[in-house]
């Protein structure tokens, strides 16, 4: 048992070397506003955390993956089969992908509808944007790596999306795919992508969306502001540490509850073996986060007026993206008042408009 | 002067730091854009021998890199179709209840002519030839 006096000299020592106190003293100011809405604030963390779960559980698949159109599916197969535990951390890195998604999602319209991407917080919103676009790029890159037939045609299905656009779509999808076809050129860049490219963007962009929700601190939604302003109190606030911290600690011990029970339960299947030439199979579609993109496409006509319906589909969802990723720009009138009836409403158009359209990709 | 000094080193600097970055990326951005590996030019296939396709059924044949779906509409009626919808990619299949070409992926449906009958698909699939020779089902581009 180390004597008080030796264990202060040591944590003097690193003091000195690594500045611990002043993180100390960061920490006991940081506080977060505690109000009836708190409990959204979590999402941000939860998404990081099962982002670290992605991280690590495909560090441990690398161990055993093959990515080459011969190998990939058997590699698949022997992890799940052969590798002791290995139906747990595959099944448990689908499934962290899947909540990470929808957990994501869950942040951005928390953000939208507490209306905190307002000024200053306009590139923490951009960068969140970029980092939903990542995730998204990670889920389908992913998706072609156990080489299945379903995913197979996702990609095909993918990538000739973006070989329809004018002008720059035929080169950015043979720069997608390695070649004029899905293959094996296809499945080696998807994985290096996967494994290499998307996660150093995406750490780059994380720090940066993280050093600014540490700049602003966290947003109170305007309706507590000026309440607050006009009662002449202050929006209560908890300690981020211990506070904060543990609630937060929790929420991720809820998360990791939900996401071992969903992978032990509902183990992630691998489905049949990617075969180039055979039919796409009857059933097929993407994953969920898709599914209206790709029920919208499915509903479109093969010409409106003299434009392909996929290009107009296409088109109108590039446009959407963009208006959506430029929200705090519009959400603001000249002056410097938020138009909250209109972010809100644009915020529960456009959740219906996923939500109905993914449950009739998946239904119908 | 030594401000014109400073303005020129600075230049010079930026220039410098700019040229090797582009001298950097240039070589990066072509080696990430895939060589263009000229395809040997198919023109004709065999398919098989005919007695081993049913009437009212199809297979999908390989023709060069390329899918093709082969139907033996009747006895003696065959059909041949790039198996590549013309909507996203997808590859179709012959539906023998409904004697049409169907695309799983977005419900795109086409006739045994390869029109478009319903769905999303844009335009026609591309018909192949198909020949009976010696018992032996040929598949070829049409000229």
């Amino acid at each position: 048992m180390l004597s008080a006096a030796t264990r202060r000299r040591a944590a003097n020592w690193l003091d000195e070397r690594l500045g611990v106190s002043a993180v100390r003293e960061f920490l006991r100011h940081k506080t977060v506003p505690l109000h009836s809405a708190t409990i959204w604030y979590y999402f941000g963390g939860i998404t990081l955390f099962l982002f670290v779960i992605q991280v690590l559980t495909g560090i441990l698949l690398l161990l055993y993956y093959r990515p080459t159109p011969a190998e990939a599916f058997e590699s698949v197969q022997f992890i799940m089969t052969r590798v002791e535990f290995g139906w747990l951390v595959r099944s448990i890195h689908s499934w962290a992908a899947n909540l990470m998604i929808l957990t994501a999602f869950i942040h951005m319209f928390s953000v939208v509808f507490l209306h905190a991407y307002r000024r200053p917080r306009e590139l923490t919103w951009l960068s969140g944007i970029v980092l939903l676009a990542l995730a998204l790029a990670f889920g389908f890159s992913g998706y072609l790596l156990p080489w299945n037939e379903v995913a197979y045609f996702a990609t095909k299905v993918g990538a000739d999306m973006v070989a329809s656009l004018p002008g720059i779509g035929p080169p950015l999808a043979r720069f997608l795919r390695g070649g004029e076809e899905v293959g094996g050129a296809t499945l080696t860049r998807f994985f290096g992508f996967h494994v290499a490219v998307l996660p150093a963007i995406t750490t780059l962009v994380l720090l940066f969306h993280l050093a600014l929700v540490q700049k602003h601190g966290i947003s109170v939604p305007p309706k507590l502001e000026a309440e607050s302003r006009r009662r002449g109190l202050p929006i209560p606030q908890m300690p981020f540490f211990p506070n904060f911290f543990l609630r937060e600690l929790m929420a991720w011990y809820a998360a990791l509850g939900v996401l071992g029970s969903l992978a032990a339960i509902f183990p992630w299947e691998l489905g049949v073996k990617a075969d180039p030439f055979a039919p796409a199979p009857a059933g097929i579609r993407p994953e969920w986060y898709f599914l209206a993109l790709f029920y919208t496409l499915k509903l479109l006509p093969s010409h409106v007026w003299i434009i392909e319906g996929e290009l107009l589909g296409l088109i109108g969802f590039a446009l959407l993206a963009v208006f959506w990723a430029l929200l705090p720009f519009w959400a603001t009138n000249r002056q410097g008042e938020i138009r909250t009836r209109l972010v809100t409403g644009a915020g529960v158009a456009l959740l219906a408009y996923l939500s109905t359209f993914s449950a009739l990709g998946y239904w119908r | 002067m030594a401000e014109d000094r400073r303005s020129l080193i600075r230049w010079l600097l930026g220039g410098g730091f700019t040229a090797s970055v582009i001298s950097f990326l240039y070589p990066a951005i072509r080696f990430m854009n895939p060589p263009r590996i000229p395809e040997a030019a198919v023109n004709e296939v065999s398919a098989g021998r005919a007695d081993q396709l049913k009437p009212n059924s199809s297979t999908i044949v390989r023709f060069g890199n390329r899918p093709v779906l082969l139907i033996r509409v009747a006895e003696d009626e065959w059909k041949a179709f790039g198996a590549v919808c013309t909507h996203l990619n997808c590859t179709v299949q012959y539906r023998p209840d409904g004697h049409d070409i169907w695309c799983a992926c977005h419900n795109g449906i086409y006739d045994l002519n390869g029109r478009v009958v319903a769905g999303p698909p844009p335009r026609p699939l591309e018909e192949y030839a198909v020949r009976i020779r010696d018992g032996e089902v040929v598949i070829a581009r049409r000229v």
